[in-house]
């Protein structure tokens, strides 16, 4: 059998920057911050020490129906709009569904309807704790809520490796349809995690930024007055196909899925290892097996989530993994406005990496003001960059707390 | 005390706000799985939320008997307050 090449036919998202993907990269091209103050009510009883977060624009019940909304987390919910519009995009296919597949990762899963059924457990009884609690909570809700919908039943899998969940699950998409286990897969990744606890949690670690006088310019990668990340929510979604089978059916291919390399550091349980030896291995495994050189790669979305460590240990790793090549390898920052999406955000960056590769142009991150000199990257500021013409790749990383590493290589088409 | 028309009507609230079924669909030869097309998770939903709002208790022995809407609206009559 000669080598399967997998396309991308479908984008859909629902994000802190609007309830599509044509909306969010508008507001990426804008240079808009999804930052929004958090209820007031929650910070009262709590006393978080984070007022802000990058919520989702448009609130699920305007696109959902009421049973919908009861019957599925939110986290489920975001990623059944953003499955249903990724179809949609890629013009309805309608494959075999037995040729159709799913990955949707999620580095949480289902903690709303976790600790909502633990209070009714509490305050009300057994008797009031939902039947539907455990299908809700469950990690893998997502993909079996999005399987469901689309009646697809090559296979519906769910990677969970924190915030290289959702780059993660595109490579299991790319492998499903490499190895002849599907033609089509709906993958991607999606977070509703904006329970208290979680802020509580991650600003325990010191992890969340704090700057909350000033919150459209908190998430500053790279920047030398970053303090933490912000927390953001929401799902991103693409239709991987068959390179033939899309061909055949005249889709419209945005790009190439090019590879997946992955790694773990097996250094510490939250840190990433300061020289970046895993992930500059995940790096050149992506760039290898798409059968690339570094010259190729002409653009990088960085994971880049504006904390101190993380984005230093990131432009370590870049520079370990190409060199002197890396100079040719402007790097994005997206984060600066969507906030950071935990098990969505491999998957959202994965599609501004393939909208950036489609339209030849690299987002700028905003409020990098003053470009951290430890950082030896060409981070991309104020102006876009046009990305050359011809044959062109780009990649896109991803790491998560465990120690995962995970990159993706998009080519042009 | 509800009569058996307002038990019948607050049924049909309950199941319409649990599965989308119009509310008019929810009459009492009507059989709960076999023409409402509701599964043991969403039966299990709304016999809780009857329970609440008819001040009854309906056990979970009891549940399987109720194979019609007019099953538990009778019972729900009889059993209230």
């Amino acid at each position: 059998m000669s080598e399967r090449r997998v396309v991308v036919t479908g984008l859909g998202a629902t994000t802190p920057l609007g309830g599509t993907i044509a909306e969010t990269w508008d507001g990426v091209l804008a240079g808009r911050s999804g930052a929004k103050p958090l209820p007031e009510d929650m910070l009262e009883r709590y006393e978080l020490p984070v007022h802000f977060a990058c919520t989702i624009a448009v609130d699920p019940s305007e696109v959902l129906s009421k049973v919908q909304i009861r019957r599925m987390d939110p986290s489920a919910q975001y990623a059944v709009i953003a499955a249903q519009a990724a179809m949609e995009d890629a013009g309805s296919p309608e494959p075999d569904p037995e040729r159709l597949g799913v990955a949707i990762g999620t580095g949480i899963g289902g903690v709303w309807t976790l600790l909502d059924q633990w209070d009714n457990l509490r305050e009300k009884g057994v008797r009031r704790v939902f039947p539907l609690a455990v299908p809700m909570l469950m990690p893998n809700t997502s993909s079996g809520n999005v399987s469901l919908l689309l009646g697809a039943r090559a296979g519906a899998h769910t990677t969970v490796s924190a915030c290289a969940s959702g780059a993660e699950s595109m490579g299991t998409g790319y492998e499903m349809i490499r190895q002849g286990r599907a033609d089509v897969v709906v993958a991607g990744g999606t977070e509703a995690a904006m329970h208290p606890i979680c802020f509580a949690g991650f600003a325990q670690m010191q992890a969340l930024s704090t700057r909350n006088d000033d919150i459209e310019h908190a998430s500053r990668p790279y920047d030398t007055g970053r303090d933490g990340f912000v927390m953001g929510e929401g799902a991103a979604v693409m239709v991987l196909e068959e390179y033939e089978h899309a061909k055949a059916r005249g889709a419209r291919i945005y790009a190439e899925f090019g590879s997946i390399g992955m790694s773990a550091d097996a250094h510490h349980i939250t840190a990433p290892e300061p020289e970046g030896a895993g992930a500059s291995r995940a790096m050149r495994e992506a760039v290898e097996r798409a059968g690339l050189a570094d010259s190729d790669i002409v653009h990088i979305n960085a994971h880049a989530t504006s904390t101190p460590v993380g984005d230093v240990a990131e432009a370590n790793a870049i520079r370990r993994a190409f060199g002197a090549a890396a100079d040719g390898m402007p790097v994005s920052a997206t984060k600066s406005m969507t906030g950071h999406l935990l098990g969505a955000a491999g998957a959202l960056e994965g599609l501004l990496t393939v909208l950036a590769v489609h339209h030849r142009t690299a987002p700028a991150a905003i409020n990098v003001e003053d470009l951290d000199s430890k950082v030896d990257l060409d981070v991309i500021r104020g102006e876009h960059r046009t990305l050359p013409d011809g044959d062109i790749a780009a990649l896109n990383n991803s790491f998560g707390f465990g120690g995962h590493n995970v990159a993706l290589v998009v080519k042009s088409v | 005390m509800a009569d058996q028309q307002e038990i019948l009507s607050g049924l049909a609230e309950i199941v319409n706000e649990e599965t989308g079924l119009d509310p008019a669909e929810v009459q009492m030869d009507k059989s709960f799985t076999d023409d409402l097309d509701i599964d043991s998770l969403s039966m299990m939903t709304i016999v809780v939320n009857a329970e609440e709002k008819f001040g009854v208790r309906i056990p979970d022995d009891e549940v399987k008997n109720l194979t019609t809407v007019g099953d538990a609206v009778t019972y729900i009559q009889n059993n209230q307050g």
